[in-house]
């Protein structure tokens, strides 16, 4: 692992710690209302001032990152599951089940899912606390996002089904099962690992644009897209710049991710 | 056009001595003094009627905005906001509703008549009018456009409330005189003529704007671009001094839906006037332009949430129980700090809510109806009386459930997002959970009007009509939009059979007071009940360009050209 690498993962470690333990460094309770303090630019007692209804930005940044950042890898994880169920089961049992598989996976491809999800949060029971709608946002974000990495997998197990090193281990006798996790799986391990890591900051950026259209994780919960919902008064952000830090919080763990995955694609 | 072909004769005016003195100069010196002396008179006085024609010539284009294309240009069929806005700018009607007085006034009509117990109303036709193409106005276009607003087939939304009459017999006894008879009476029948633009009788029913009585016409609609009004050269009105109106040359409407555009564009110039102004964007503008951002004041739109009472709502029982309960809704009334709600989620340009009725409503707001206090412990005591608990940081009911209900709103919108928000930390106080749901609208719309499946709503509400008839669609427990529990065959509670009595009496009798004092009790009862929880009245926020001249903005729509005939531009 390069040096540039460690530093990266560091980072993201530490961004993570921070997430993790926020309500050790938030200097208040991300729901509280200061109502007289709306608006309060960064002072001692609010390091990255207040919002318009006076909660302390820098807690809801805090807690906001720990909700995406530990969900948007759960929600990575459920998607790659499945790219790895669907798309790698299809190639590898190839012929009709490759075909169907793929054309399944590019209609999946081809629907709407921004329209989908708003139906999908529609339909949801409105009678359910914050905590569960921002865990079925994720959930709703992982089993709907599996489509692109499984087309990826699916090409590479059936590169691999193809391959003679199969070919010789199946014509030595090796049951399908240990053929699937010894020969197939442990190559496509790096595509799975590269996929989850792709999946993270999607599903980040994915909870942000909902939550830009005011549908991602409800109120009072904090997330980066409620965070940065605040980002649509351009005026605010000409005379506010303390504005900007979630947006920049939220570049600086994306590139770290994509930092860390372009290094793990070079390895 | 008149204005302009005065200008034209006067100048040729002034000029034509010098010429018909040019052949002569040099005669003979006295002949030629006397001459210059003529021609030089006779160019100041022409110099000086061309200034003094100039100040009254109409000039200059309005640019304002509208935030879709309208859907129709045919007043009667008028609407949407978009095509309203056009309908008030283009039509000639009989009775105007001073948009700043809030009382009617004669236009097409210089007098008229309400008798037989409102059943009969009798208009005396201004003489001398014509329509902006130049053909005179009749008794007869009035007879034309009023039976077709009143033809079931052409389902005219303007035409509606003249409907709720029953049958008509609209007839002209001469060239200037029409009387309307109904088969019902109509309560405020000569306001509903406000809305009811006069087109020629050969476009009855299919008119398009374009051929008009009003200040301006359509003269030219570009989808998703504009709408350009032409100032009508027949418009019959004057000003005091006698100068022909309307001012301004054209109105150019842009199609503009993207509200900080708007605000950017009228920073730039391009954009003279806005109406309703979101509080953030007012105070952005407010910060630059003192001047030019204005705060008239409360407007009749509010803000308010119901809770579901329906009783085939797929809700569980004990929360029907809650929602059916007038302390309860009383309590959550107390418990709501209106203040905050007015201060933090509209920067201040809210007034909390007294009851149905904004105090904009001049007449018609009942002024002894007392705010509901912000008082948590007087919610509690109220919520004990019903068999709640608060036991540590939750409340819950005799049957030990936990008090906890869904409130939903439109997703979007920012102050109703943050008056929820505020909602669910005041009401967190007395152990009530809030979970706040910004839904898409359409999914709103199908719970709120089909499934019933949702435990309260918060939604806004703009009271177009002054007149307590404009509330019968959502007070009358008959009503579709009795959104609490709507459509009942008979009204489920005693209160609602009362307020059903009280709306009906005040549409029966053409007394004014007396009709007030009937909707008084309406407006009582409605405070006293809280089946809807009003929480404020939005300021109406305005901008108005330095360029514009005589602009009086008021809260009731138009606001910023109600009238529009009277504005101008700075040269």
């Amino acid at each position: 692992m390069s040096r540039a690498r460690w530093i990266a993962t560091g980072l993201l470690i530490a961004v993570f710690v921070l997430a993790l333990f926020a309500s050790a460094f938030a200097p208040a309770p991300y729901a509280k209302q200061f109502r007289n303090d709306t608006d309060h630019p960064p002072s001692k007692q609010f390091p990255l001032g207040t919002d318009e209804l006076g909660r302390d930005r820098l807690s809801r940044l805090l807690y906001g990152m720990r909700i995406s950042l530990l969900l948007a890898p759960a929600a990575a994880l459920i998607s790659t599951v499945l790219a790895a169920l669907i798309g790698g089961a299809g190639a590898y049992m190839g012929g009709a089940w490759d075909r169907g598989t793929s054309m399944f996976i590019d209609l999946f491809l081809s629907l709407p899912w921004l329209f989908l999800l708003l139906t999908l949060r529609a339909l949801l029971p409105l009678d359910i606390p914050a905590v569960t709608s921002v865990v079925v946002t994720f959930a709703l974000l992982g089993i709907l996002g599996w489509a692109a990495s499984a087309r990826i997998v699916a090409a590479s197990v059936r590169s691999i089904r193809t391959s003679e090193f199969l070919l010789q281990a199946r014509a030595a006798g090796c049951k399908p099962s240990r053929l699937l996790l010894r020969h197939v799986l442990p190559n496509v391990k790096p595509i799975l690992l590269a996929q989850f890591w792709i999946s993270v900051p999607l599903f980040i950026l994915t909870e942000a644009n909902l939550g830009m259209l005011g549908l991602g994780v409800t109120e009072p919960l904090p997330s980066w897209g409620n965070l940065l919902r605040e980002l649509e008064n351009y005026t605010a952000l000409r005379h506010s710049p303390w504005l900007w830090v979630p947006l920049f919080s939220l570049v600086m763990v994306v590139s770290l991710f994509q930092f860390a995955l372009g290094e793990e694609e070079r390895a | 056009m008149k204005a302009s072909d005065h200008r034209v004769t006067s100048t040729p005016a002034a000029a034509t001595p010098a010429s018909a003195g040019g052949p002569g100069i040099g005669s003979s010196g006295e002949v030629n003094a006397s001459r210059f002396l003529i021609v030089a008179l006779a160019i100041a006085v022409g110099l000086l009627l061309c200034s003094c024609s100039r100040e009254t010539q109409p000039t200059g284009e309005l640019h304002v905005t509208i935030k879709t294309d309208p859907k129709t240009l045919n007043p009667l069929m008028a609407e949407e906001d978009a095509s309203d806005r056009i309908r008030y700018l283009t039509g000639g009607v009989l009775i105007r509703v001073n948009r700043k007085e809030q009382e009617n006034q004669g236009e097409l009509a210089e007098s008229w008549n309400v008798d037989e117990g409102g059943r009969r109303i009798t208009f005396n036709l201004r003489p001398g009018v014509k329509f902006s193409d130049g053909s005179d106005f009749s008794a007869d276009d009035v007879v034309a456009t009023v039976k077709a607003a009143l033809d079931p087939s052409l389902h005219s939304p303007k035409g509606d409330p003249l409907r709720s009459g029953g049958k008509a017999d609209v007839r002209a006894l001469d060239r200037n005189k029409v009387v309307i008879e109904f088969e019902h009476p109509i309560a405020g029948l000569e306001r509903l003529f406000d809305e009811i633009a006069i087109s020629p009788a050969r476009m009855s029913g299919k008119a398009d704007s374009s051929v008009v009585l009003g200040p301006f016409s359509v003269a030219e609609q570009r989808a998703g671009e504009y709408v350009l009004l032409k100032r009508n050269p027949y418009y019959w009105k004057k000003d005091s001094a006698g100068h022909q109106l309307p001012y301004l040359n054209a109105i150019r409407m842009y199609v503009l839906s993207n509200r900080d555009t708007e605000l950017i564009r009228f920073r730039q110039g391009d954009i003279h006037l806005i109406d309703s102004l979101p509080p953030d964007l007012y105070e952005q503008l407010h910060s630059e332009q003192p001047a030019a951002a204005r705060d008239l004041g409360p407007s009749v739109e509010s803000e308010q949430f119901w809770f579901n009472e329906v009783t085939k709502a797929p809700i569980p029982a004990f929360k029907k129980a809650w929602f059916r309960s007038r302390n309860f809704r009383h309590a959550i009334s107390m418990a709501i700090n209106r203040a905050d709600l007015a201060r933090v989620a509209f920067r201040g340009h809210a007034t909390p809510s007294v009851g149905l009725l904004s105090p904009a409503n001049k007449f018609w707001f009942d002024k002894n109806l007392k705010p509901t206090p912000y008082d948590t412990n007087g919610a509690l005591e109220l919520l004990k009386q019903d068999g709640f608990t608060r036991t540590g940081d939750v409340l819950k009911d005799r049957n030990g459930n936990l008090v906890s209900f869904s409130l939903i709103t439109n997703a979007g919108n920012k102050q109703r997002e943050r008056m929820g928000s505020l909602i669910q930390q005041d009401l967190q106080q007395i152990g009530i959970t809030v979970n706040f749901v910004p839904l898409d609208f359409p999914s709103i719309a199908e719970r709120i009007m089909k499934t019933y499946d949702y435990d309260a709503c918060m939604l806004g509400l703009t009271n177009v009509d002054l007149d307590p008839n404009g509330q019968v669609n959502v007070w009358m427990s008959s009503a579709d939009l009795h959104q609490w529990n709507p459509a009942q065959k008979t009204p489920e509670t005693e209160w609602e059979a009362q307020i059903d009595k009280y709306l009906r009496a005040q549409a029966s009798t053409l007394d004014r007071a007396e009709r007030k004092a009937e909707f008084d009790k309406v407006q009582e009862i409605a405070a006293d009940e809280d089946p809807m929880l009003y929480l404020v009245d939005k300021n109406a926020l305005v901008a108005v360009s330095p360029k514009v001249k005589n602009a009086d903005p008021v809260v009731l729509t138009p606001q910023t050209y109600w009238n529009a005939e009277y504005l101008s531009l700075e040269k």
